[in-house]
């Protein structure tokens, strides 16, 4: 790795780290104050908007109604934005008078960003027209975003709330909590966000495309669009959809080394902070470092094996006289090189972003691994806005299951007792992952249907379409291209994926939630285990990845490592 | 059933030959249903089975050797076998047990009392309440509490301690269990137990583990062990078309032998073995657990409230030496003493009878001149009337209390007394003639040895212990500060230990207790893990969730031990089955995809010399450490009293890494034999 990209990578963590605290305290102020701050000019805002949609907000709601809400909120975003796709045509702001949109695709792409999973079977700038971008997509990349922090929120309450005369048995109030992430957090930071970018030569219009002649004299057409205003909450809320095919690799889209650092902070600023808020609310900052501390170990690691994977070249091109020490150059931004697009590659797959700047197909059969072990660890590598945070708490009560046998107590986290009520619950949700990946994927490598969009044969086709099925449950968007995915098959199931990937494991959250909640809390002692502790943080880490690799490693052995292996006696695919 | 406290070695013939008999009868899916895991890996052997077969019929289909399908059938069945005898195993030790006590439930007559008369009926055939008789040398034909009378009693066959004990009318030492024998006097009881709902019949059925249910931290963990089950079951089906995508045809053999290497079945053939085992330690301790979940709580206690006498301190306290208030002659006290005393039947009257008999040769009264008034609660005293001469002893306050009410006036001399007794952990006891107070009755407690060292365990643990005694403020500080307990409760009544105990509990925390009068029956209710000693009221025996055989209340910390020990056990098992699982996909998936990708041998990191060898050797190993395992399931893993994190640490090192590495040798060597023996 150069200097270069070791400085940045310190700088990076560093910046994370140091954002943590001061973003964590403000959303626990936002949130879980009597009195959220800037009360005369959000705060304004903010009222202004219950009482434009009829919230009260001193009505708290138990996990199932929270759930309830969840459901129709994202059942009225989807059919909306549904309709938006299937009108564009007939609506105002299509400058390039784009299409209506099919009825697959547009299923699918209302689904994948009301789930904030932003997976895009189309390219943008060719299919959707700017009210599509801004009103069908964009209200998605604010909304889900929130509801993922509302869900997480919900959790949080549920393990550190003691059950009290007030507040007994609520989870919070998702209406509330949503409006918060908005007036808050989400809308003022794109704000500042979008200036910023602007200011870095990014591209904010509404105008149709530019008609240019290159210097060969050939007529070309640049397209334009509202795209600083997108970027920013593309990041921030761990969307990922880009405004263009290439997403972030677009110098439209990511003009300078430093929007592309900015962009990289953006994707991390919320989820890490998020594990602060939690530790606030438990009323030990410890117990939210353990979280952090657990994401940053898989997330280095993780950037670590990539960028080696990525700087070794590839074997295929072993006689030819090129630069072999500049690694595996395929399919990269020349502006980002190595270490760039595998910081971004890592960034987003660990936080479920899914944007990309370098195309992941063209990675080493193991650069590619990486990414794609990523999202199959479940997301929680800081992962995506509140479903990084309830992915990790679940995982942490996995943990201190097998923790508290260990030291011969019935388990308990934070105080409340785990028991097969709780049990059930996280498993239900540890299972809906492997289920769904492992299910489609088997279906989609045995289906001509699934086949016929595959860009490779063998082990890098196997790849592409298990990446595919775990960005689409996991809520990544990420895509490996290379698969054709524009196709009634592949828009049904990974639409379905994307649903079962989002709302199945969302209500066994909140179920589990709301069953902590009313739970009585054991005070501390020497015989209870500390989850705030560096030793609970090696177990948590381990937890992840032994239950994740345990389920994903024959597959992968199919794929990338039969690919990697059989790279190395010089065949690819 | 005193065979009960002898040493047992783990695996005696006669029970290993049961055993295996037993696994087999195990088979039966409506058994094998109650443990998911192991059902799962029943349903995969008959399924090769049934293939193993197909192939012998019509050999056309024969994807891989005869020999192979059928070893690897053979040891699927032997994991579920292996896995049925650990259960087999520990419930056998514990119907032999049953059968001990079983012949004890002999017939035997009653003499029941009817309407005043003595007619002689069946023993089986007495209900609740009836009214029986019983003489020395006859068996007690059931449970129950003896109304009138005194004798003393052999409960060897229940308790397996040969040496007597009394049982008498009255007071917390009423109770008699059924099939015990009366050595001496005649008692009349009143049967407290329906037939079939005796102790021993409770005692039997807990003993054979009839009545065991799981307990809620058993189903929590069989919910983890099923959920990694269907994991597994998803990556394993998957494989077939994610394998046939790669032009890789998978035998359903080599995939049932994939799954079953990889869903916990060591922790699952196990579980209920840790249980079983875990009930029968508490009965080795001559504890009786009415529930595992008693048990499994008694490992999450962080309260115990010990009584402080016959826990901390040597039985009853004695009566040391008399002392006098100035101007008046020990002799006078003494005499005054022993007469207040003769009617108090508690250890500590005794004990100042025995005083003032050895020490002023105070003996030979005449017992009809006196009305004696015997102690109470209530008054805190005990005396006797000599005609107009009112003489009584008891609590410093009380006596005051009495004197001033006839008065007279208790000066600071006796104030001083008490409070320098009381400093030193004594207990004074004031004796009164008419309205004077004569002088000071020193009873002294002597706190057991090695008791102390045995609370710093706790403290380590973090369990908190708190003495409850009936003494004052200041001489319960002496004795608990001598103790090295956290905390003490004087002064305590029934209403203040149950008080105690709720507010501990509005804490969260889990308190256990234990007790034998009639009036700690509540608070034994109240208790998380209430334990009644048996030489208790039957009250207090029906309120506890469990009874310990020694009436030794020590005990209680030994209970503490067990629970903490079921549930570590259950935790270091199954991090050491999923820990299992790394080496054995190191071991299977090479040997799967290598015919189709010849690149993936360097995944054959152990370099198992063939295909077949290595899914075998995983096979056999997987089998095979259950029953290796076995010992540890029954003995349960040590407990050492460490603190929370330190404990994890060396549970995680032993069990986890150990977990990962053991299959990697166990799975090599496996192989080496194979090869050796030339069967592959």
């Amino acid at each position: 790795m150069s200097m270069f990209g070791v400085l940045q990578a310190l700088l990076f963590l560093l910046c994370i780290t140091l954002l943590t605290k001061p973003v964590g305290l403000y959303l626990f102020a936002v949130y879980e104050s009597e009195a959220p701050p800037l009360a005369s000019t959000l705060g304004r805002l903010e009222q202004l908007l219950y009482r434009l949609c009829g919230v009260d907000p001193k009505q708290q709601q138990r996990w199932s109604s929270y759930a309830q809400s969840v459901l129709l909120f994202g059942l009225f975003g989807i059919i909306a934005s549904f309709v938006i796709l299937r009108l564009q045509q007939l609506l105002p702001l299509n400058p390039q008078h784009m299409q209506s949109v099919s009825s697959d695709l547009a299923f699918n792409t209302a689904v994948s960003f009301a789930t904030n999973t932003n997976w895009q079977s189309y390219a943008g700038e060719s299919t959707l027209s700017h009210l599509s971008q801004m009103a069908a997509l964009g209200f998605h990349n604010f909304t889900s975003a929130a509801v993922g922090i509302g869900v997480a929120l919900a959790l949080a309450r549920g393990l550190t709330r003691k059950p009290g005369p007030y507040g007994d048995h609520c989870v919070g109030n998702l209406w509330v909590d949503l409006i918060r992430s908005l007036v808050y957090v989400l809308v003022p930071l794109s704000l500042l966000g979008m200036l910023f970018f602007v200011s870095q030569g990014m591209v904010q219009s509404l105008s149709a495309p530019i008609a240019a002649h290159t210097l060969d004299g050939v007529p070309q057409l640049i397209p334009m669009g509202p795209v600083a205003s997108q970027e920013v909450i593309k990041q921030l809320g761990t969307n990922g959809g880009g405004f263009f095919n290439v997403n972030s690799a677009h110098p439209f889209e990511n003009p300078t080394p430093l929007t592309n650092f900015v962009a990289l902070l953006l994707v991390f600023l919320l989820p890490a902070a998020l594990t602060y808020t939690y530790g606030k609310m438990a009323g030990d900052t410890r117990q939210g470092w353990a979280l952090f501390g657990a994401m940053l170990v898989l997330f280095v690691v993780g950037l670590i094996a990539t960028t080696a994977a990525e700087q070794s070249p590839n074997p295929a091109l072993a006689g030819f006289p090129i630069d072999h020490a500049a690694g595996n150059m395929e399919g990269k931004e020349v502006r980002f090189g190595v270490f760039g697009s595998a910081l971004f590659a890592t960034v987003t797959t660990a936080a479920s972003c899914g944007a990309v700047n370098a195309m992941h197909d063209s990675f080493t059969p193991l650069g590619g691994l990486i990414p794609l072990v990523n999202i199959q660890l479940g997301e929680v590598i800081f992962g995506g806005v509140g479903s990084g945070l309830y992915g990790m708490l679940i995982f942490a009560v996995l943990a201190v299951f097998i923790a508290g046998l260990l030291v011969g107590r019935t388990p308990e986290y934070l105080g409340k007792k785990i028991e097969a009520k709780e049990m059930t619950l996280a498993m239900l949700y540890v299972l809906i992952f492997p289920l769904v990946v492992l299910g489609l994927s088997a279906w989609a490598a045995t289906s001509s249907d699934g086949l016929s969009a595959l860009g490779s044969a063998g082990p890098h086709g196997l790849t592409e379409i298990l990446y595919a099925f775990s960005s689409a449950v996991g809520n990544n968007g990420s895509a490996f291209a290379g698969l054709s995915a524009n196709a009634p098959f592949w828009n049904l199931t990974l639409g379905v994926a994307m649903l079962l990937g989002r709302y199945f494991m969302i209500i066994p959250v909140l179920a589990l939630s709301g069953s902590m909640i009313g739970k009585k809390t054991v005070p501390k002692g020497p015989g209870t285990f500390p989850t705030g502790s560096l030793l609970f943080v090696g177990l948590l880490i381990g937890v992840i990845v032994i239950l994740g690799a345990l389920t994903f490693f024959p597959a992968l052995s199919l794929g990338p490592l039969a690919e990697h292996f059989a790279a190395q006696y010089g065949k690819v695919y | 059933m005193s065979s009960r406290n002898a040493e047992r070695s783990l695996f005696e013939p006669a029970l290993i030959m049961q055993a295996a008999l037993a696994s087999v009868r195990k088979l039966a899916p409506q058994h094998m249903i109650k443990n998911p895991v192991m059902f799962v890996v029943e349903v995969g052997s008959l399924l090769t089975l049934i293939l193993c077969l197909r192939d012998v019929m019509s050999p056309s289909s024969v994807t891989s050797p005869h020999w192979f399908s059928a070893a690897v059938c053979l040891w699927l069945w032997f994991t579920v076998l292996f896995g049925n005898f650990a259960e087999a195993v520990a419930e056998g030790r514990g119907k032999a047990q049953a059968d001990t006590l079983r012949k004890m439930r002999k017939e035997t007559r009653a003499r029941k009392l009817c309407d005043g008369k003595e007619e002689s009926v069946s023993a089986s055939a007495l209900r609740k309440g009836d009214i029986v008789l019983v003489s020395a040398g006859e068996l007690i034909p059931g449970d129950g509490e003896i109304i009138e009378g005194i004798a003393s009693v052999d409960e060897s066959a229940m308790t397996g301690e040969s040496a007597p004990v009394i049982r008498e009318s009255g007071g917390d030492r009423s109770a008699v269990t059924g099939g015990t024998k009366v050595l001496s006097d005649h008692i009349t009881v009143r049967i407290s137990a329906d037939p079939g709902q005796s102790f021993l019949d409770r005692m039997i059925a807990l003993v054979e583990g009839a009545s065991r249910q799981k307990t809620p931290n058993e189903i929590a963990l069989h919910i983890l062990l099923v959920g990694l089950t269907l994991v597994f079951l998803f990556a394993c089906v998957s494989l077939v078309p994610l394998g046939s995508y790669s032009q890789l045809r998978l035998s359903i053999t080599v995939v049932v032998a994939l799954l079953v290497c990889l869903i916990p079945t060591t922790i699952s053939g196990l579980l209920s073995a840790i249980g079983i085992a875990g009930m029968d330690r508490m009965l080795r301790k001559n504890v009786l657990a009415m529930s595992g979940r008693a048990v499994e709580a008694a490992g999450d206690v962080d309260t115990l409230l010990l009584d402080k006498t016959g826990t901390i301190t040597m039985g009853n306290r004695m009566a040391t030496e008399l002392i006098p208030l100035r101007g008046v002659a020990i002799d006078a006290l003494a005499d005054a003493a022993q007469l207040a005393s003769l009617a108090d039947e508690t250890p500590e009257g005794r004990s100042i009878v025995v005083l003032t008999k050895d020490r002023y040769g105070l003996r030979g009264r005449d017992a009809a001149r006196f009305h004696f008034v015997p102690f109470s609660a209530q008054t805190r005293m005990s005396g006797c009337d000599d005609g107009a001469r009112v003489i009584r002893k008891g609590a410093v306050e009380a006596i005051r209390r009495h004197v001033e009410a006839l008065g007279g006036s208790a000066d600071e001399e006796l104030e001083a007394l008490a409070a320098r007794i009381g400093r030193t952990g004594g207990t004074p006891l004031a004796v009164s003639d008419g309205s004077s107070v004569l002088g000071v009755i020193h009873l002294k407690d002597i706190v057991k040895g090695g008791i102390k060292e045995r609370f710093e365990r706790f403290r380590a643990m973090g369990i908190r212990t708190v003495m409850i005694t009936g003494d004052n403020p200041q001489t319960a500080a002496a004795i608990a500060q001598e103790a090295g307990v956290d905390d003490f409760l004087a002064e305590a009544t029934p209403e203040t230990k149950l008080r105690l105990i709720k507010a501990e509990q509005d804490k969260g925390k889990l308190v256990a207790m234990t007790g034998d009068g009639t009036n700690d029956a509540p608070a034994l209710a109240q208790a998380d893990v209430g334990v009644a000693m048996n030489t208790g009221t039957q009250a207090a025996k029906e309120a506890g969730n469990m009874v310990d055989l020694d009436s030794n209340p020590t005990k209680l910390l030994e209970v503490v031990e067990v629970g903490k020990q079921i549930l570590m056990t259950r935790g270091c098992l199954t991090t050491f089955s999923i820990a299992n699982d790394v080496a054995k996909y190191f071991a299977i998936l090479p040997a799967l995809f290598v015919p189709a990708f010849p690149q993936l041998a360097p995944l054959n990191i152990m370099h198992l010399s063939s295909p077949q060898s290595a899914i075998l050797a995983a096979v056999m190993f997987n089998a095979l450490i259950i029953v290796v395992l076995i010992p540890l399931a029954l003995r349960g893993v040590r407990y050492r009293p460490l603190g929370a994190a330190q404990l994890l640490r060396r549970s995680l090192l032993v069990f986890g890494l150990g977990g990962i590495i053991t299959p990697f040798v166990g799975i090599k060597l496996l192989d080496l034999l194979l090869s050796v023996l030339n069967l592959v």
